[in-house]
């Protein structure tokens, strides 16, 4: 896909200085997916890392590949800049040949230069590649060397992070640079009747610039602390019409049939054109999985720099998806698409969609009045808590008809959510620009509009929604209920989190009442043997730790998208006696087929195990009527050091194997791991996360 | 009356209002962006600077508070022998992902590191408890910290 729009050895890689630039439209959002794309090109040419450069992603210049998400880079860039490489390397070795002759098979290329028999005189191909025409389509049967997996890639930046002179967007610092600050509405439905005036007034002597566009109000100033005090103090003098409020209640009332657009899911794919399929007629058992409302909860909160010079609007962003944003602003602020730039710099890690294009909009808005002056932008802890795109809630129902031998003959499964879909993607009736948040607010606003399903197979709620195992009989729906109370969008692994959570949890649920071994009974279901290897390789490494005294254990498989990486998980656990649970020990086994990058793919699959232990253990967004109750670390709780368990990740190589993404892959299991294990150690059986001591004594207390 | 705050071993005549939290005053004043504004409520531990040898957090705690100490950035552990060590341990661990909790960890290890001795894995928890981190590379951390530890 990426190679189709561009063909071309330039639109990959560029020759600069003597250096090879790799040009990708993939950013760095914190999964180090740079690294993998120079450890890729450095392996296909032999070259040392520093003679590799990444380009800046840029919507003017860079290959435009869609957004970084759905572990799709390295299947996308990573294939494409290898057959780049591939290119070139051809090319330097044919003119390698014009210079020296012999034939092909007598060059040995060795540290980036080729090295003819009999001839102590190597050429560098670097030297060679000045003179290759890089105009030339990229040859994809062009030999590819051999590969290894990519041990020792040097992670890039991480000696300028560990002094402290990596810069991330938020170190921008420009001559003329006013930084900016937003004082928020209490909640989405409130608006600004006025502000007073004294306080602008006084404000505006300070130095300080006060931007009002309807219920958008934004101060800038040269020095970040007393624009945030301006802030503050501006928020003080504001007064919002709240008559509308947040709608209260139990959201998981609302994620009904009733409530809901059905599709039927058909091989992955939600259909129009085929009809709702009619529940199972039998039914042996059934359960009803849950997530609530949850953030992404980068640790930087969003931020942006922008600068208008009157005709050309250039933002630095560091959003996932610097195409689609490029277009809904310019649509926004009614600007041809090519005068609008923006520039990819890292933020911190993002997992999905944050508040990232929402700031980026903001600083827009902020540069386009102050002409001339760069603008960063930063949104507050308290603004990123409050008001960035959550995972939706949702819920899955699962209901499963048994075999006289105990084997799956029936299932079905019923996704019923909010929208994962909030990114500003241009289309009909200004639907990118009802994307960021701050068209909800201006003088000419852009009302929110429902989101329409994700049709794309194994997209948004439906994710893995289909079991990996085989089974006859099998019914699929997707239910999307667009009127939630909280503005929803991507967040790491869409539905897939909450599928495999339900469908593995459910799996163990029918072994335990059928009174078989949970990993026997996976197998029973199971035919593919890269599955049944990791499954294997799973049990063999717990039957070396047997479990402890007054531990529970889980295990749980799941393969991302049903085509991605395989994982398999266990998890030992305690729950002490103020129903606290104690991750003791996790294990990981994977196979994400040829390993690029060895330590970045264990990075990957530890960070997704940890990212969702935080999800299970403690993380739900929280409400009233009056606007968004978890607004800061301690009101919203994520994982600790003190709750990290010791981590062993098996890695199956696959050599052979094309490599698949695997950002999203640990993450369903885990939650599946979590829950079994509980239910292990206490009888009881968590359908809804986060399973916070709270929870736990309710269950406890219904049983 | 301006202040005078020792920053990395220098003495530093400060412009800002003292009242201005510390790290505003590095970042903004000193141009020191190493540490991170990641919460502004003491909360993530992205802003930890080194105060007499203890890490400390920087993002509310007004300037004029640490006259008199000597304050260490993420920038200036280098100069210290144990700083040079958790910093290579990191570097050794892959102890990043996104890396912006980055320099507040190496800051909170080099003062674990000060102790002198051996630390064992749930005191470096107990230590990093401050220290967020929503990238997951807690594991990488927690061996960087016994890399640096361990070795004399």
């Amino acid at each position: 896909m990426s190679l189709k729009d561009y063909p071309l050895l330039s639109d990959w890689l560029t020759l600069k200085d003597g250096r090879l630039y790799v040009r990708t439209g993939k950013v760095d959002i914190g999964q180090r997916i740079s690294t993998a794309l120079v450890g890729i090109v450095r392996q296909e040419l032999t070259l040392p890392s520093d003679a590799i450069e990444v380009e800046t992603v840029r919507t003017d210049r860079s290959p435009d590949e869609g957004m970084t998400s759905g572990s799709n880079s390295i299947e996308q860039s990573g294939y494409a800049l290898r057959l780049a490489a591939a290119t070139l390397r051809k090319a330097a070795t044919n003119m390698a040949l014009a210079r020296i002759g012999g034939r092909p098979e007598d060059l040995r290329l060795e540290d980036g230069a080729f090295q003819a028999p009999g001839s102590n005189l190597p050429l560098s191909i670097l030297d060679l590649a000045v003179e290759v025409d890089f105009r030339q389509p990229v040859d994809e049967s062009a030999p590819l060397m051999p590969q290894t997996d990519g041990v020792g890639f040097p992670m890039r930046g991480l000696t300028e992070l560990v002094r402290g002179t990596y810069r991330f967007l938020h170190d921008l610092d420009v001559p003329n640079m006013l930084h900016a600050r937003v004082p928020r509405p209490p909640h989405a439905r409130a608006w600004l009747e006025d502000v007073d005036t004294k306080t602008v007034e006084a404000l505006e002597s300070s130095g300080i610039k006060v931007i009002r566009d309807g219920s958008f109000l934004a101060v800038a100033g040269p020095r970040e602390w007393p624009v945030i005090r301006a802030a503050q103090r501006l928020s003080g003098a504001c007064r919002w019409n709240v008559t509308e409020s947040l709608p209260e209640g139990d959201v998981f009332n609302l994620l009904t049939r009733e409530n809901a657009t059905r599709l039927a899911v058909i091989d992955g794919s939600p259909r129009t054109d085929a009809p709702v399929p009619e529940p199972l007629r039998v039914v042996d058992v059934c359960a009803r999985y849950e997530r609530p409302f949850t953030m992404h909860g980068a640790l930087g909160p969003s931020a942006a720099m922008a600068v208008w010079d009157g005709t050309k609007l250039e933002i630095t962003s560091h959003s996932q998806g610097i195409y689609i944003l490029r277009e809904s602003i310019a649509e926004s602020l009614d600007l041809a698409p090519e005068n609008v730039v923006i520039s990819y710099m890292p933020g911190s890690g993002c997992y999905g969609h944050n508040g990232a294009d929402d700031a980026a909009y903001e600083a827009a808005l902020l540069a386009m009045v102050l002409q001339g002056s760069p603008v960063l932008l930063k949104w507050t802890r308290d603004d990123e808590h409050a008001w960035e795109p959550y995972g939706p809630a949702s819920a899955v129902e699962l209901s499963a008809k048994l075999g006289t031998d105990g084997r799956l003959a029936a299932f079905s499964a019923e996704a019923i959510g909010g929208t994962f879909r909030g990114r500003p993607r241009s289309g009909p009736d200004r639907a990118g620009p009802a994307k960021l948040l701050a068209n909800h607010y201006r003088e000419a606003s852009v009302g929110p509009q429902p989101g329409a399903p994700n049709m794309n197979r194994q997209g948004g709620l439906h994710r893995n929604l289909n079991p990996i195992y085989d089974i006859p009989e099998t019914r699929f729906v997707k239910s999307l209920v667009t009127q939630m109370p909280l503005r929803t969008s991507a967040l790491r692994c869409l539905g897939a989190a909450l599928n495999v959570f339900g469908i593995e949890s459910f799996i163990d649920e029918i072994a335990q009442l059928s009174g078989q071994d949970a990993f026997d009974y996976r197998r029973f279901h199971l035919t593919d043997p890269r599955a049944l290897s990791l499954l294997d390789r799973l049990e063999a490494a717990l039957s070396r730790h047997p479990k402890a005294e007054g531990c529970g254990r889980g295990i749980a498989y799941g393969q991302y998208k049903n085509a991605m990486t395989r994982v398999a998980v266990a998890v030992d656990l305690t729950v002490n006696d103020a129903a606290e649970i104690k991750l003791q020990t996790a294990w990981i086994a994977a196979d994400a087929g040829r390993i690029v990058d060895r330590d970045g793919l264990i990075a990957q699959l530890e960070g997704g195990f940890l990212q969702a232990a935080s999800w299970a253990l403690h993380e739900a967004v929280t409400w009233d009527r009056d606007g968004v109750t978890s607004r800061d670390w301690d009101s919203y709780r994520v994982l600790r050091f003190p709750e990290v368990p010791a981590i062993h990740t098996d890695l199956i190589e696959r050599p052979g194997d094309p490599s698949v993404g695997a950002g999203e892959a640990s993450p369903g299991p885990t939650l599946a791991a979590i829950a079994n294990a509980v239910y292990d150690a206490t009888g009881l059986r968590m359908r809804r996360l986060p399973f916070t001591p709270d929870a736990l004594t309710a269950a406890a207390l219904a049983t | 009356m301006s202040l005078t705050l020792r920053i990395n071993g220098e003495d530093c005549v400060i412009a800002s209002d003292p009242e201005t939290p510390l790290l505003f005053v590095l970042r903004d004043e000193l141009k020191l962006k190493g540490a991170k504004l990641g919460c502004g409520l003491e909360q993530c531990g992205a802003c930890a600077v080194l105060v007499d040898g203890e890490a400390t957090l920087s993002c509310v705690a007004p300037a004029a508070t640490f006259e008199g100490r000597e304050i260490v950035t993420v920038e200036g552990v280098a100069d210290i022998a144990e700083g040079r060590r958790v910093q290579d341990a990191f570097v050794a661990a892959n102890a990043a992902q996104c890396g912006y909790c980055t320099s507040g960890l190496v800051v909170a290890a080099t003062a674990l590191a000060l102790v002198g001795r051996p630390v064992s894995r749930e005191e470096a928890k107990a230590a990093l408890e401050p220290h967020l981190c929503r990238c997951g590379a807690h594991p990488r951390v927690l061996e960087a910290v016994e890399i640096a530890t361990s070795t004399p």
